[in-house]
């Protein structure tokens, strides 16, 4: 009986060596691209403001208009109030613009404005840019989604 | 020797086991997250229409049926909805452009589903089922009616039934027996001729018609297919039996259709649409008016006096976002079209918004050829699938009908 454990051992030894080989291929293989920066929050493209871009309900669901708020504050971090926001976007990878024509409809104070209209209508790698006029100057900044 | 009989049948069992996991379907997390996303089961339940306050009356679904069937609501008493969207059918006609009192330039659309679209018809110039219900009806080459004519005739022959549900019929006595702001030279005189508060009589007559027709529309519903019962399984790790099991064919044109040929992207969730505006590429048919999909839609429904913002609807103007923030100018609208649903595709060609295509096979080596727009850009790229590839997507699509 005793040397059926030892066809078990081999059996496991086999198995290690196996798992082995099979970490060491994966470790090698060449790792994805990273992806685009997905940060919600980030100076625009001159440094004028910062801007962050959140859903406004916290999650986004694909295919569904939703509401998000975009904040902005000077680079002191004072809220930008009065600030003309135009948006636009699309897919880079498929090049298409976005499904639907997103505005700027309340100031909710402290820097923070209403985005609606906004919905992605399918997975995979969206852009919103906004183009931001206030008192302290324009700018611009962009932010990537992934779905 | 018993023993290594015994290890010999261990081994023999686990590489057993082995082959018989290779033979399964293999699909890695992110495809089976993705067909999951495609199963009926994930359809939510259909959500109220504020904008029409009648949508979940029962009485009214009832009379809705009722006209929908009903010759009398056409000029010459032979043309229904139900011409054309005829209900076992899957609520389509099969013919490459629809045939009411005369020869119209487009595929009649099937209905499944249909009240969950944010936009009506391929181009989307209408913005609610109630309002969609009126177009037809006053249509030259549809049903041909018009407005005053409907009134005159629901008063008649539904009096009672309408009046249970909306209230009290407006006076008709003084109404002109024709009459409309969209029909003949004569119609259009005889409706100008009517005082503003008759007009409006009218019209709210009218809107209770696609009001009714409407919400017997919403209980048109798509069904569970094989595909639905295959992705079940999938998700809950059980052996598809029976049909629900697929062919290597079939899974490899699932595959397709979710990786490699991209469809995914524009025919995604429960009902295979993203409810948006493409150009495909799809040619002009042959003989047929200039037919520029969306880009014409916009200035449509923004016009149509029975659009959201407009007085006919009801409930609030926070049921007109899409309305509101339609995209409506740009190069992307150019010939660009509603992504249909594909559930059910396979036993209605032809297919496309003109009937261009009369196989599955045809729409399928459109695809993968992507050949340039007339106008506008085509957003599809060639696939160049191999001929076993294309007929494996064809094997696929016939698992969303049967
Ligand atoms: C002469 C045939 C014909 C008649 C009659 C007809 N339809 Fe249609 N229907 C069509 C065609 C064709 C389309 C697509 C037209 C277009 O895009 O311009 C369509 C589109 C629709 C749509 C849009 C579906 C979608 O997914 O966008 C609905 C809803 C609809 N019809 C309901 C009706 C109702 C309700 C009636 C009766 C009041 C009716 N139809 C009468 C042929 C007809
Ligand atoms: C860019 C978005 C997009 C992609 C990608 C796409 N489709 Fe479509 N599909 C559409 C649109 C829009 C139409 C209607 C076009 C028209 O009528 O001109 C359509 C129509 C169809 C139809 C006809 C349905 C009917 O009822 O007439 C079929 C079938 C179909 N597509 C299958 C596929 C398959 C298979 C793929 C992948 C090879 C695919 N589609 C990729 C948007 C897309």
């Amino acid at each position: 009986m005793a040397s059926i454990w030892r066809y078990i051992l081999a059996g496991l030894g086999l198995a290690a060596l196996l798992v082995g080989i099979v970490a060491a291929v994966y470790l090698t293989l060449p790792q994805p691209a990273p992806g685009p920066d997905l940060s919600r929050s980030k100076k625009t493209a001159n440094g004028l403001f910062v801007a962050s871009f959140e859903p406004e309900r916290g999650v986004v669901r694909q295919g569904e208009l939703q509401s998000w708020l975009l904040t902005l504050k000077t680079a002191a971090g004072a809220p930008v109030e009065g600030a003309a926001i135009t948006v636009s976007g699309g897919m880079p990878q498929h090049d298409h613009g976005l499904p639907t024509s997103p505005q700027a409809t309340d100031y909710l104070g402290q820097g923070r404005y209403r985005i609606d209209g906004v919905k992605f209508t399918m997975s995979g790698w969206w852009q919103m840019r906004f183009a931001v006029s206030a008192a302290a100057g324009s700018d611009s900044v962009v932010f990537n989604i992934v779905l | 020797m018993r023993r290594l009989i015994s290890v010999a049948s261990l081994l023999a069992l686990a590489a057993l086991a082995l082959l018989g996991g290779f033979g399964e379907p293999q699909f890695s997390d992110a495809e089976k997250k993705t067909i999951a996303s495609l199963a009926l089961n994930t359809l939510p339940s259909l959500k109220p229409d504020t904008t029409n306050q009648y949508a979940d009356v029962p009485a009214a679904a009832a009379l809705g049926s009722t006209l929908f069937f009903d010759g009398g609501m056409s000029r010459d008493g032979t043309v229904s909805c139900s011409t054309c969207h005829k209900i076992d059918r899957q609520f389509q006609d099969d013919l490459p452009q629809a045939v009411g009192v005369g020869h119209t330039n487009r595929r009649t659309m099937p209905l499944a589903g249909v009240a969950r679209n944010p936009w009506f018809f391929w181009d989307g110039r209408r913005d609610s089922l109630w309002a969609q219900a009126l177009t037809p009806l006053e249509n030259p080459l549809e049903q041909a009616g018009n407005r005053a004519a409907f009134a005159h005739y629901i008063k008649k022959r539904f009096g009672e039934r309408y009046e249970r549900i909306f209230g009290p019929l407006p006076d008709l006595s003084s109404v002109p027996a024709n009459a409309s702001p969209l029909g003949s030279d004569a119609e259009k005189a005889a409706w100008n001729a009517m005082p503003t508060g008759q007009q409006d009589d009218v019209n709210r007559v009218f809107a209770n018609i696609g009001k009714a027709i409407a919400a017997f529309e919403r209980s048109i519903e798509p069904e569970q297919t094989r595909f639905d019962r295959f992705a079940i399984d999938l998700a809950t790790g059980a052996k598809p039996e029976g049909n629900a099991a697929f062919s290597p064919e079939e899974i490899l044109g699932l595959k397709l259709f979710i990786g490699k040929a991209n469809c995914v992207t524009c025919h995604n969730g429960p009902r295979f649409t993203d409810n948006s505006f493409h150009n495909t590429g799809v040619p002009p048919f042959d003989g047929l008016p200039p037919d520029r999909g969306r880009v014409d839609a916009v200035t449509q429904v923004e016009a149509d006096p029975f659009n959201c913002i407009g007085k006919f609807r009801d409930g609030d103007e926070s049921a007109c976002r899409e309305l509101r923030f339609m995209v409506k100018d740009g190069p992307q609208i150019m010939r660009a079209y509603k992504t249909p649903s594909l559930r059910g595709a396979a036993y209605r060609p032809p297919y496309m918004h003109a009937g261009q295509f009369s196989t599955l096979d045809e729409v399928v080596a459109h695809y993968s050829k992507a050949p340039p727009s007339v106008e506008g850009v085509s957003e599809v790229h060639p696939l160049d699938l191999s001929e076993r590839e294309r007929a494996a997507l064809v094997a696929f699509l016939k698992t969303l009908s049967d």
